[in-house]
């Protein structure tokens, strides 16, 4: 960076660090501490869902409704879904350029995120409870 | 001001990606595919905990050959979009952007994809 002497920036905002989008890197990097979560949850779905495979359905329910389960599922499901907020967020804004289209994609997109993970984390919670 | 006809870089018509390139940006490709795949992943668990008789239509769906191939292909996007991620985070911390650990990286990371899948479904299988 320039030195003080030359830079129209103030020494505060310097400081805060959040240049003129006034978000600093806080999108950055929810993106990467929901990423470095999502590895072991993810290893976990899957190795789960291998053992699973072909499992009647009451074994299925019976395995969502153990307590350690169902919270790492719904973490699973939280996390997902808030990492591909953030992400879809990322790909909207590189490739659509009208902004009308721009805020209504991105709006429909965080929508169809909160929706569809309540009604998942609704579901585990209602088997496991 | 006038317009000058300036060559665009990368030229994406004339110029070859790089195996990284093509790696980050199947790393979007997945990532959005997955998006997608998320309303699966809810009309399942909805399913689950609406009765047997609607998770029956869910797994009649899991076992159709449709079914299978999009399930086959999550698990690539999956596996993909974590290994090419843990890539992003060795990135993040500045290691692997040396040219040839970076075309290894792709490398490992494209073999690695296909090999995780292929174990997924084959240990599904057996157990």
């Amino acid at each position: 960076m320039a030195s003080p002497r030359h830079s129209l920036r103030s020494p505060l905002g310097a400081v805060r660090g959040l240049g003129s989008a006034k978000d600093g890197t806080h999108h950055w990097w929810l993106q990467r501490v929901s990423a470095i979560a999502l590895i072991p949850l993810t290893i976990w779905f899957v190795a789960s869902l291998v053992v699973l495979a072909g499992s009647p359905y009451e074994v299925f329910i019976g395995w969502v409704a153990q307590p350690l389960v169902a919270v790492l599922l719904g973490l699973f499901v939280g996390v997902g879904f808030w990492h591909l907020k953030l992400g879809a967020q990322v790909v909207i804004e590189d490739y659509i350029h009208a902004e009308s289209t721009k805020l209504i994609v991105s709006m429909l997109v965080n929508f169809a995120t909160v929706v569809l993970g309540a009604a998942a984390i609704f579901s585990i919670l209602k088997i496991a409870i | 001001m006038a317009q000058f006809e300036r060559p665009l870089s990368p030229h994406l018509q004339v110029y070859r990606l790089p195996l990284t390139a093509l790696a980050s940006i199947t790393h979007r490709a997945t990532g959005v595919g997955l998006g997608f795949g998320t309303l699966l992943l809810t009309w399942w668990l909805v399913a689950a905990a609406s009765g047997p008789e609607t998770y029956a239509t869910f797994q009649w769906f899991a076992g159709s050959i449709v079914g299978l191939i999009v399930l086959f292909g999550f698990t690539w996007a999956l596996s993909f979009h974590l290994l090419n991620g843990l890539r992003h985070l060795f990135w993040d911390a500045g290691w692997g952007f040396d040219k040839q650990v970076s075309h290894k990286a792709s490398v490992a990371v494209v073999a690695g994809s296909v090999a995780l899948t292929v174990i997924v479904w084959l240990a599904a299988y057996i157990f």
